[in-house]
């Protein structure tokens, strides 16, 4: 409830800060500053305290899954500000606007995180998806940027639909919003409600077969919305469908586990398969992204206690390793391969955290994507139905090196002009500093995953 | 106590090494480290040889009932002792090469070291894979960075290849622990897992297919002679030399003892596999003009010999494994330094451009000529030691109908060896001398003093086996207590 409460103030805050104050510089200390607010607070619910006390008939619950992640979005969202807050000033006048947005944004994290009945779901999943609908289309003059804003626009309302009807199937069936009532059989009703819902979320995490907007996209916006677009709020859309879905559905899970195992298995061959032949780092970050939803969709075919664990550190593994690769992305004149060659010798501390970056996307053990995604694959094997899965699985992780690796081969082994790229001690540190978490979440990562069943898990 | 020093002295003084300024200061870091890490390691074998030094065990990730646990029992300490042994050999051997960015390069030479021995020191499967990709890695950036012309596809091929196999095993891994009683990636407990004999028979496709790729036994090859070739000579000494070592190390720690059943009834199958790669690869040898792609063919031969063996499922045969895997490891080093120096005094490595080096050089023409027959296991040789046990384990196998015919397939390699081996030392060291090879001179001092610490090494092994026989006898009948040596 924290979380919730200061986001959304914060938000309007940062409205006003606007006009307040013409530096753009103090604007974003307030956000920083908010934040870390956000943060603190977050964690001392995780703790017991709560600073407000709404009766909110049970619409909304706090447990420690939820909590959790939200420290990891809010924490992954400081680290974004931190590391690209300047190059947000670059995108356009408004920094105040932005700053509030992504507030916003947090507070619709918040809700997805922990809702409790139907309506909620919608009221999160919205409040996530208007404001980024702006932010996409935050470079004004760029034709691309509006083309993408317009495109995200009208697929994510037509999705939306589908949601609502979805929601409102359910309803009809079951006589409340409540998840958690637990379906004991699948009636028709219930079972068109369930297919429209799963829909809409595959939209919403870029499954396929929806995933055809995210390559526009992710493209067209400005850069840095682009690594914020891709790590928290895909991973807040992840906890929402999970929740749903274990809420719900998850009595007659055998019934849909099926579809389910074809999206992701979909999802993994187009997000590999096509994320091989980019010339544009950004656009293969795109598709890398469809990638790794799919790895995260074995959440949801799984759908166990290893799954629900598994997520969670894969959305933190997956957030602090893609915000790391844009924010050095955004350094970057050019985004193709070739731009990135011999950025070892002129860079070294830009190139090896990226490497860092890369190869726990990549999954190389000893960083924290390697323990994602093995927590991934042992969910589906102790679900035992879906080892077909698995193996593909295996074998697209096996693609994605190819991809991942093309980069750092041009970093390290191929020559290239010396690049001019202006970076601060800071920044550098904070990369540092990311790449040592990553590498200290691969090899002990129960210092995350102790939080969940430190205080009482209750999904 | 022993094995934690056994990997964290390699590892932090490669992280250090990382920060060296100058060149030469982390090549005399490395070396000093090596030499550390092998004195370890003797001293582990002679002083401190009490199991409860050989162990240790530490919780790692207790949700997953893992455990930072390593031991040595006899295979550990013999292949760690290989490692211990080659790698201040391949400093010494390379120390004239220079290598631009060198603090990197012996970093991760270092790193690629303690990767190796945590391979054959750890008892718990999920640290296994983790060291198993960690000797992986900085192999790969070896080959990327120092290799030669067409490194960078080459590499990347043989990157993709051992990767996609060694995921399959994590699948593998992750199968069996959760049938395993009480949850845990422990040796003993993969021992006590309930597999049926279907869920026995494709896992046991999933791990092979790992090691197979990493030893490399037909058709899982293709990406070795490119990257023995394009790799730097020191790179590739690591590779052919102890890294191959990893998947035999493989197939007798992970695979026969936990899927006993299936090994046995998939034995006849990759006893076929092993004895067709091992023709194939010496016909090819024998073809091959560049002589770093020979000896990498040969390689290949040899490891095929030892897969061989494993599946004989005997005692004798298990030793004959055991002690040709130290043997080969120390050989092939040997065969590679020989190279490296033809290399860098006539910057080709053609067979067809060499000629008549005995008269110039007659010191190094001495010493390849005796590692050259180690190779072909001659008697008096430390291979010949191993090779013999070998193929009387192979033909008194109880284990398999055809012990025969393998036998015999497989005996035909010795021939082709010798065929392809002294036709080499033929036309590089004898006949006359060309234009590049009249100015040819002899090997420096702390070559000829490396090569002649391998030549020793092989005779007294060839003359004296019974110390490493002794080491490995324990690891030997705890292997074959779970395996099933008879036809039912």
């Amino acid at each position: 409830m924290n979380a919730i409460v200061i986001s959304a103030l914060m938000g309007v805050v940062m409205m006003f800060s606007g006009i307040l104050t013409k530096r753009n510089s103090t604007v974003r200390y307030i956000a920083i500053t908010g934040l870390i607010i956000l943060l603190i607070s977050n964690v001392l619910e995780l703790g017991g305290s709560r600073f407000f006390d709404f009766d909110v008939r049970n619409m909304l619950s706090f447990d420690s899954f939820s909590l959790l992640f939200n420290t990891i979005a809010f924490g992954s969202t400081l680290i974004f500000v931190l590391l690209s807050g300047k190059d947000m000033e670059k995108v356009g006048v408004h920094v105040a606007e932005y700053y509030a947005l992504i507030f916003f944004i947090l507070c619709g994290v918040g809700i997805s995180s922990s809702f409790n009945t139907l309506l909620m779901l919608f009221l999160g999943i919205e409040i996530i998806s208007i404001p980024l609908y702006i932010l996409t289309g935050s470079d004004k003059r760029n034709l691309k940027s509006n083309e993408a804003a317009l495109k995200y626009f009208l697929m994510g309302s037509f999705s939306t639909g589908l949601m609502l009807m979805g929601i409102a199937l359910i309803y009809g069936a079951q006589g409340n919003f409540i998840i958690g009532y637990g379906a004991k059989s699948l009636s028709p009703l219930m079972g068109a409600g369930l297919l429209m819902l799963l829909f809409s979320m595959a939209f919403k995490v870029s499954a396929a077969p929806f995933h055809f907007w995210t390559p526009d996209v992710y493209d067209g916006a400005p850069t840095v919305f682009t690594s914020f677009m891709a790590t928290i709020v895909k991973a807040a859309a992840f906890i929402a469908f999970i929740r749903l879905f274990s809420g719900s559905f998850g009595n007659v899970h055998p019934q849909w586990q099926i579809i389910v195992a074809i999206i992701t298995a979909a999802t993994l061959l187009i997000g590999n398969i096509t994320a091989v032949f980019q010339q544009s780092v950004k656009r293969m970050l795109a598709y890398s992204s469809i990638a790794q939803a799919g790895f995260m969709m074995f959440a949801l075919v799984a759908l166990n206690n290893k799954a629900s664990e598994g997520l969670i550190f894969y959305t933190a593994a997956y957030c602090l390793s893609t915000i790391g690769v844009f924010a050095i992305l955004i350094k970057m004149k050019d985004y193709t391969f070739e731009g990135f060659n011999g950025l070892a010798k002129s860079h070294p501390v830009l190139a090896g955290t990226n490497a860092v970056f890369l190869l726990s996307l990549a999954g190389i053990p000893a960083t924290a994507g390697f323990m994602a995604k093995f927590y991934m694959l042992s969910a589906a094997i102790n679900n035992g139905h879906v080892l077909w899965l698995v193996i593909l699985g295996v074998i697209c992780a096996a693609i994605s090196v190819y991809y991942y690796f093309r980069v750092i081969q041009a970093m390290y082994f191929k020559d290239g002009e010396v690049q001019e790229i202006k970076t601060t001690p800071a920044f550098r540190g904070l990369l540092i500093g990311i790449a040592a978490i990553v590498v200290i979440l691969g090899i002990f990562p129960q210092w995350l995953l102790d939080n969940l069943y430190y205080f009482i898990p209750d999904l | 106590m022993i094995p934690v020093l056994l990997i964290l002295i390699p590892f932090v003084s490669g992280c250090i090494s990382f920060f060296l300024k100058s060149g030469n200061q982390a090549r005399v870091w490395a070396l000093l480290s090596s030499i550390i890490t092998c004195i370890v390691s003797i001293s582990g074998l002679v002083y401190f040889t009490s199991n409860a030094q050989w162990t240790a065990d530490v919780e790692w990730i207790p949700a997953l009932g893992s455990h930072f646990a390593v031991e040595g029992d006899g295979l550990g300490k013999l292949l760690t002792l290989l490692t211990a042994v080659s790698f201040p050999i391949i400093f010494i051997a390379t120390y004239k090469s220079s290598y631009s960015r060198a603090n990197q390069f012996f970093a991760l030479m270092l790193l690629s070291q303690a990767g190796l021995m945590g391979v054959f020191l750890a008892t718990d499967a999920l640290l296994f894979y983790f060291f198993w990709e960690l000797a992986l890695i900085p192999a790969y950036f070896l080959c990327s960075i120092w290799g030669g012309e067409r490194r960078i596809p080459v590499t990347f091929k043989f990157f993709i290849y051992t990767f996609i196999a060694s995921l399959m095993m994590l699948v593998g891994i992750i199968y069996v622990y959760t049938k395993t009683p009480d949850q845990s990636f422990a040796l003993s407990s993969f021992y006590n897992a309930n597999l049926s004999y279907q869920e026995e028979s494709w896992l046991f496709w999933l791990f092979f297919i790992a090691f197979a790729v990493k030893m490399p036994i037909f058709p899982f090859h293709t990406w070795q002679p490119d990257t023995y070739e394009q790799s730097p000579t020191a790179t590739t000494m690591v590779l052919s030399g102890i890294m191959v070592k990893m998947g035999v190390f493989g197939v007798m720690r992970w695979l026969v003892p936990v899927l006993p059943t299936a090994s046995w009834a998939w034995g006849d199958g990759v006893s076929t596999l092993c004895v067709i790669g091992m023709i194939y690869a010496s016909l090819i040898a024998i073809q091959q003009d560049d002589l770093k792609r020979l000896i990498a063919y040969s390689s290949i031969a040899h490891i095929g010999l030892m897969c061989l063996a494993i599946f004989a499922t005997n005692t004798v045969s298990m030793q004959g494994v055991m002690i040709q895997m130290f043997n080969h490891g120390i050989n092939i080093i040997g065969l590679w330094i020989v190279v490296e120096l033809i290399e860098r005094q006539f910057k080709t490595r053609k067979i067809s451009e060499l000629g008549g080096l005995a008269q110039k050089a007659p010191g190094l023409a001495i010493l390849l000529v005796i590692v050259a027959l180690a190779n072909v296991a001659l008697p008096l040789t430390n291979a010949f030691i191993g090779e013999f046990l070998m193929f009387t384990g192979i033909f008194s196998s109880a284990a398999t109908k055809y012990n025969v015919v393998f036998a015999a397939t497989a005996g035909i390699t010795i021939i082709l060896s010798a065929i392809y081996t002294l036709n080499m030392i033929q036309r590089v060291f004898y006949g006359n001398t060309n234009t590049l090879t009249a100015e040819a001179k002899d090997v420096r001092l702390n070559e000829k003093m490396i090569l002649g610490i391998i030549v020793i090494g092989i005779i007294i092994i060839g003359v004296y086996p019974k110390p490493i026989l002794n080491i490995t006898q324990d690891a030997v009948d705890s292997i074959l207590s779970r395996m099933v040596t008879k036809q039912l």
